[in-house]
């Protein structure tokens, strides 16, 4: 049994004065790829910015390798090896593409080299000297997980990567995604497509209305598809 | 003798050539707002009493300790720039995430204490600070004779500016702080210490303004008003450039001296005003100024 890399415990968050997140419980293990499921609104891009220390109030427990990450800042949060892809992507107008691959510091060693991004991602070598905005959406989306394949960050929390690109693009976030598994790095996921959710997880978390509501080993998805249709209103 | 539209060609461009010295001190001020504009988000009211500031430790650093204009040169920029990190700490750091409003009050209102503090040390008449020996007499240009002062300013005011664009636009450093202006929560959640990022920036920045006193305290004497009087023009000089653009900043401000030089020749009525008028127009007709990007 591998080791617990990341354990939510009675996670609560709010912006502002909307409390989102009601206690959110679950454990990713090392290596592992571990997506949340749930519908629009239910709190799963609340809780990869509050893992990633980017939601100004929270409570709870968030421990990564058994360090307590809850009252940390972000920076610090990214030096113990978590890093984000986040949903808009947040890729730089001012910066090219290169600038946006170099930018986050590299936090422990084992990340890819840029010789090894540009073999996932040869689109990213041809545009090196472009401005990170004018790429297609599915290039933005290759800039901002190659950004951080970089780091060294062990843990990658991938925030819908594949939401509103083509499917050829999306077979290949797939691919990427089975091939840094195989390197030893654990993934969080965000998913709203879980047919493709199936292709690349090991087990699923469904969240409604801010807590964890259900756990799902993905080679259970096939006998709960009636239970899953439900939770997420599909 | 040049002669153009009947005017003697080289009295225009010796007004033009002494309009792009006081171009080179709104290039090196405005720079220093532009950058602290473009990450912090602060009307940084206080530039022209930082920059007074720089002149009065230059002053301090000859009188007191003997050290001349070239030590100085780098000396009152770190000291200052210091005072303006502590500033940065306590006190501007509290207001970033209010209104920009807050910002320039709060500026604003340290821009009077330093000013009145100097004037309470040194009244109003201004302390004379003379031109560092090997940079004294005059140089020929061909059209004119220039101050040998005169001419170091703007060529040293120009390198630093260049400088400047050079490491926001070519190094990792300046990427880093492109991408904090754009999306600072991002940025610090990739493991970069944005407060201290920030607080390292502001320092710079104040310590550019500090620079440009130290070398305008030969060419206008050390006075408590100095920073008061060019300030407002640089406010100019940032709004048609645009707001934090810093190639905007560095050619409009050598361009408004330039322009300033020649009114001052063809309408010197009209020299004191004519800075004003530019910025007037280019609200009206380009909002986000000449270089700016609009939002």
């Amino acid at each position: 049994m591998a080791d617990t890399m990341l354990e939510v415990r009675g996670l609560n968050a709010w912006y502002g004065e909307s409390h989102i997140l009601h206690g959110v419980d679950f454990d990713v293990k090392e290596g592992e790829v571990v997506t949340l499921l749930g519908r629009n609104g239910a709190g799963k891009t609340t809780t990869m910015k509050s893992i990633m220390g980017l939601v100004g109030q929270r409570a709870g427990s968030v421990k990564f390798k058994g360090t307590e990450t809850v009252d940390l800042r972000s920076d610090r949060i990214a030096h113990l090896g978590i890093a984000i892809c986040p949903e808009e992507r947040g890729i730089f107008a001012s910066l090219n593409v290169t600038e946006n691959l170099m930018l986050p510091p590299i936090v422990a060693p084992g990340g890819l080299s840029v010789a090894e991004i540009h073999d996932l991602f040869p689109n990213l070598k041809e545009r090196a000297g472009s401005q990170g905005t004018k790429l297609s959406g599915g290039e933005q989306q290759m800039l901002a997980i190659g950004r951080i394949l970089r780091t060294g960050a062990k843990l990658l929390l991938l925030d819908e990567p594949t939401e509103g690109l083509a499917p050829v693009i999306v077979q290949q976030i797939g691919r990427t995604i089975r091939a840094i598994k195989e390197r030893g790095f654990t993934v969080l996921l965000v998913e709203q497509n879980f047919h493709f959710a199936a292709t690349v997880a090991d087990r699923h978390y469904v969240m409604d209305h801010g807590v964890v509501v259900d756990q799902i080993k993905n080679s259970e998805l096939a006998s709960n598809m009636e239970k899953l249709h439900d939770y997420l209103g599909v | 003798m040049l002669m153009v539209f009947g005017y003697n060609l080289g009295p225009i461009l010796g007004q033009g050539v002494l309009g792009v010295v006081n171009g080179a001190f709104y290039a090196l001020l405005s720079l220093g707002l532009a950058v602290i504009f473009g990450l912090l988000n602060i009307i940084n009211f206080a530039h022209g009493a930082l920059y007074m500031l720089g002149a009065v430790v230059a002053w301090f650093l000859l009188n007191y300790l003997g050290i001349g204009y070239w030590p100085s040169l780098f000396i009152a920029p770190v000291i200052v720039g210091a005072f303006g990190v502590l500033l940065e700490r306590t006190m501007i750091s509290k207001l970033y995430k209010l209104d920009h409003l807050y910002g320039l009050l709060l500026t604003f209102g340290i821009a009077l204490i330093v000013e009145g503090l100097a004037r309470n040390q040194f009244g109003s008449s201004g302390l004379p600070y003379s031109v560092p020996e090997s940079l004294r007499g005059a140089t020929r240009l061909g059209f004119m004779i220039m101050p040998t002062y005169r001419l170091w300013v703007v060529v040293a005011s120009f390198v630093i500016c260049i400088t400047t664009w050079l490491v926001l636009e070519k190094t990792p450093i300046g990427a880093t702080l492109r991408a904090a202006t754009e999306n600072a929560a991002l940025v610090q959640s990739f493991g970069v210490n944005v407060p201290r990022l920030v607080m390292l920036t502001y320092g710079a920045g104040v310590a550019l303004a500090a620079l440009a006193g130290v070398m305008a305290a030969p060419v206008y004497s050390v006075n408590p008003n100095m920073g008061s009087d060019v300030i407002i023009v640089v406010f100019a000089v940032v709004v048609i450039g645009g707001m934090g653009s810093i190639l905007g900043s560095i050619l409009t401000g050598f361009g408004l001296g330039l322009l300033e030089g020649f009114t001052k020749f063809l309408y010197p009525e009209a020299s004191g005003v004519v800075v004003f008028v530019l910025m007037i127009v280019v609200l009206l007709t380009r909002p986000a100024g000449l270089f700016g990007k609009a939002s």
